[in-house]
């Protein structure tokens, strides 16, 4: 009779300390809106700027005690207060402290995907549709942007293989794009031209099936504040932070390459792979290291940003150097 | 008391504690998620802007006729060097974490490291020939030749910080607008003196 030894529980069962203390934040919270009678679902919320216990509105019952999702790591989250004031997201402003202080520019309800493209089932679905039936979970990735700053992050999330195969893409969809939110009449930084709006990004269709691949809706137990990319958003963690776009309005299926909008800025510099590698270096910064938010010491960026095991697979017989 | 005598005894001194606040801003404001960025930017940005308000001690002196206020333009200069020396050693110290080699590869390879060093080396001998000995042992037409490399070492300083940008050049641009407006008050005089020896029906 085989018997399991004590030991031989995985450290991935174990709750993270960290996890353990932003699950007890979350708790504080509910206690907090309970007490303020402040009810209703995590979508007739605002936006939640600071740290956790300051915005106690916006939390769901659905955000507590979720199961670990696929390859969650058990290394030290990032502090809340640190992800949530430290953003690129231009459509809030340019410099990193700019999106929380415009956090209110972004409208997040009513909020609907457009589905279109190559696949069975295009259409204009309301976020709670595309919620609805997707089994959420605290998957705790590595983030590594361009800038060669990098974080951890317990996102709550689910599959985004599962909920494109519910938009059942045909055999012509190579590729999915995805586009952010195009409201310049809000989103004052789309008056300008600092980018080509709105922004877009896409994957090849094999990396979006991936099941590191991610759609988030929340990060540390709770919703996902504004300037994180609320209401739903891309998280790929083997590839630079650019890819992962946030406030998703549009899901288009195609055949070809889809358009992306840091690679069409500038092409010597962001590919449309966009892999975390060390070996290729950016024209503005050396990739070979980073520096975790947090932390005064630099460390080496690893190849996929640590998820080689799980994605080099997909680029094998690739030249990465060519296509970085 | 003279206006010689009170930019010296007073408005000198008052100007030199002014220009600490920058650096005691960074024991106050809030450092951020990356604290090493912020110190970097913060005192390159400081570095950049004394260069310019460098620049605009001739200018200013012209426009309000004030002649003494060229008094105050050394020690505008030197704190120019004072913030590109901290940001420097910013970057090599904290930034690098002391990696030599990994600096070297930074300075050969991104062209805006690149420029940003070769700003920083150009200003050293402007600092070492700032005091009164090295003046009166250069001469005066000779330290003023030296001097005007401070012309490239802002436009440096500008394009460093253009080149460094992902896309939003708005900040940059500002600064470059205000150096080619610095730089045109100099060219003026000189483009009036070139027309008149060139037209000018006497020659």
């Amino acid at each position: 009779m085989l018997i399991k030894k004590p030991d031989e529980i995985k450290s991935s069962e174990l709750t993270d300390e960290s996890v353990y203390k932003s699950r007890r934040r979350f708790l504080s919270a509910i206690a907090a809106a309970t007490g303020l009678s402040i009810g209703g679902g995590y979508l007739l919320s605002g936006n939640a700027v600071g740290k956790p216990e300051s915005n106690a509105k916006s939390d769901d019952a659905r955000f507590a005690d979720l199961p670990d999702g696929p390859y969650s790591t058990d290394e030290e989250v990032s502090e809340y207060s640190d992800v949530t004031t430290y953003n690129n997201f231009y459509e809030l402003g340019t410099s990193k402290e700019a999106p929380a202080r415009n956090a209110h520019q972004l409208i997040t309800q009513p909020w609907s995907v457009t589905v279109s493209g190559e696949c069975d089932k295009p259409g204009v679905y309301n976020l709670e549709d595309i919620l609805d039936k997707q089994p959420l979970e605290d998957r705790i990735y590595r983030l590594r942007c361009v800038e060669t700053w990098s974080a951890v992050i317990p996102w709550v999330g689910f599959s985004l293989a599962d909920t494109l195969k519910r938009f059942q893409p045909n055999s012509k969809a190579k590729y999915v794009q995805f586009v952010t939110i195009h409201d310049p009449e809000n989103l004052k930084t789309q008056n300008t031209r600092v980018l080509d709006w709105p922004y877009r990004e896409g994957l090849r269709i094999d990396e979006a099936m991936h099941p590191l691949a991610t759609l988030a809706v929340g990060m540390y137990g709770r919703i996902l504040p504004n300037q994180n990319g609320a209401p739903l958003r891309l998280v790929v963690p083997w590839k630079y932070g650019f890819k992962s776009i946030k406030s998703i309005v549009a899901i288009h299926f195609t055949n070809e390459e889809p358009e992306a909008t840091w690679n069409m800025l500038q092409p010597s510099e962001y590919g449309f792979y966009a892999n975390v590698n060390p070996a290729v270096s950016h024209p503005r910064w050396s990739q070979s290291k980073e520096r975790r938010l947090g932390e005064w010491l630099k460390r080496e960026t690893l190849p996929f940003n640590g998820y080689a095991e799980q994605v080099a697979g997909l680029y094998s017989g690739m030249d990465l150097k060519k296509f970085f | 008391m003279t206006r010689s005598k009170l930019i010296s005894h007073v408005v000198k001194p008052l100007l030199f504690a002014v220009c600490l606040i920058p650096l005691l801003l960074l024991g106050i404001i809030d450092l951020g998620a990356n604290p090493i960025e912020t110190l970097t930017h913060h005192t390159g940005d400081w570095a950049l802007r004394f260069l310019l308000i460098t620049l605009a001690v001739t200018p200013l002196q012209k426009l309000t006729g004030i002649g003494e206020i060229v008094r105050v333009r050394r020690m505008l200069g030197l704190y120019a060097f004072f913030y590109a020396v901290l940001h420097a050693g910013i970057y090599f110290v904290l930034d690098q974490g002391l990696d030599f080699r990994a600096v070297v590869a930074d300075v050969i390879e991104r062209p805006y490291i690149t420029i940003g060093f070769a700003v920083f080396l150009s200003l050293i001998p402007l600092a070492a020939t700032s005091t009164n000995a090295m003046m009166r042992r250069l001469g005066g037409r000779r330290w003023k030749r030296l001097h005007r490399i401070v012309y490239l070492s802002a436009l440096g300083a500008v394009v460093h910080f253009l080149w460094l940008v992902k896309a939003d050049l708005r900040e940059p641009l500002i600064y470059l607008a205000i150096l080619l407006l610095l730089l045109a008050f100099r060219t003026a005089p000189l483009l009036t003196r070139f027309r008149s020896a060139v037209f000018s029906p006497d020659h």
